[in-house]
């Protein structure tokens, strides 16, 4: 039960995006396609969950007042081995990103799950917090991501689906993604106040 | 010229929050009262300035000779971190004024994305000293002016009559497309 629990709390009552408000820099700056939403969620996923694997295998040696520089390590060490892997084998991917494959160190997503999570909990319950966090985190920017693309190009995750001239530009720049944002959310008030 | 250049890019073209959709968290969550907004700005003003300076002489006298750039951005936080620290109990000895002004947006800003991805940004475009100097000017500026903007609007809008599940950050965001719109309009000012 509390295992299940602590893998849904992410997707949709504690939704990182949605419903915290944290994370937000890299869910609006490269949701301009489907692809590039996909890529920085696979990324965000590998850290968080490495990291508040190895937050929770540590968190009895870690002593209690320097533990955010620990945590800070901790995850720029697992940000970088991931930044040196996708400038290696997706060279294309990591152009697309640019400055947010480094600077998901400070996105607090993921230093808020090390602190309020994984530094209290066992490693499977911590591990599992990690993999729902991830899947709230891209559940919303792919989300996004396929909103702005499917409007603003004409195409999903690179197909053209009618032409491009037809789309509105607006939706890919960077407006178009507050936009976005702006109505997903109210939506899901909407949405919410019918269901209670 | 050229400075002149890189700093109107920073804090118009290319601005932070509008156009670049860094340091978001600040954006929307000190944005309520205008008074706290612009205490937030002058404390990034102020930080992003130092410690863009600190970060690029680290890089290049210490990470780039000896080989350790894959350190950086490892170094670069526990910089930031650190530096805050310090302008923290330097601004509350030696002028306490301003530090009553801007003391508790000070910790906060260790983890505004922005002031990292400045120290990032000047080495990935190779600026010099000066340069980068300029340019995290014009960011910090181009984050207060959006940020103040943006501050006015909100506290107009409490009076207004809004849909209720736009309420709250719905109709922030829609607010912040149309701000990012109009700073759309300075794309190929200057033809930079």
């Amino acid at each position: 039960m509390s295992l299940k629990n602590d893998l849904t709390l992410g997707l949709l009552k504690e939704n990182p995006v949605l419903r915290l408000m944290i994370g937000l820099c890299p869910v609006l700056a490269v949701s301009n396609n489907a692809i590039n939403a996909l890529g920085m969620s696979l990324a965000v996923a590998f850290v968080l969950i490495l990291s508040n694997f190895v937050v929770a295998a540590i968190r009895k040696v870690v002593p209690d007042d320097i533990r955010i520089p620990i945590f800070i390590i901790v995850i720029s060490t697992f940000v970088t081995i991931i930044d040196y892997t996708m400038q290696a084998f997706t060279p294309e991917l990591y152009a697309a990103l640019g400055v947010f494959v480094p600077l998901i160190v400070v996105n607090c997503i993921i230093l808020g799950r090390a602190e309020a999570f994984a530094y209290r909990a066992p490693v499977l319950n911590s591990v599992l917090d990690g993999v729902g966090m991830s899947l709230g985190f891209g559940l919303a920017l792919v989300t996004i991501g396929v909103v702005r693309e499917l409007l603003g190009s004409g195409s999903l995750f690179g197909w053209q689906l009618f032409n491009g001239a037809a789309a509105a530009t607006i939706m890919i720049l960077p407006p178009g993604a507050f936009i976005t944002i702006g109505l997903l959310m109210a939506g899901l008030n909407k949405l919410e106040n019918k269901v209670l | 010229m050229e400075l002149f250049g890189i700093f109107f890019a920073a804090f118009l073209i290319n601005n932070i929050l509008l156009i670049r959709f860094l340091a978001l968290c600040s954006f929307f969550g000190v944005s309520t009262k205008l008074s706290t907004s612009v205490g937030m700005s002058s404390a990034v003003i102020f930080v992003m300035t130092i410690s863009s300076a600190v970060s690029w002489v680290i890089y290049h006298a210490v990470l780039f000779p000896f080989h350790l750039e894959f350190l950086r951005t490892a170094v670069f936080i526990l910089t930031i971190a650190s530096l805050v620290q310090l302008e923290e109990l330097y601004l509350k000895k030696m002028l306490p004024a301003l530090y009553r002004a801007m003391g508790i947006y000070l910790p906060l800003i260790t983890t505004n994305c922005a002031i990292l991805a400045v120290a990032f940004l000047a080495i990935d475009y190779r600026f010099g000293f000066l340069q980068s100097l300029i340019y995290s000017l014009g960011v910090s500026s181009g984050y207060s002016l959006a940020i103040i903007l943006f501050a006015y609007i909100r506290e107009r809008m409490l009076l207004a009559p809004i849909p209720k599940w736009f309420q709250g950050y719905p109709i922030a965001f829609i607010t912040a497309a149309f701000m990012s719109l109009a700073f759309l309009g300075f794309t190929n000012m200057f033809n930079l």
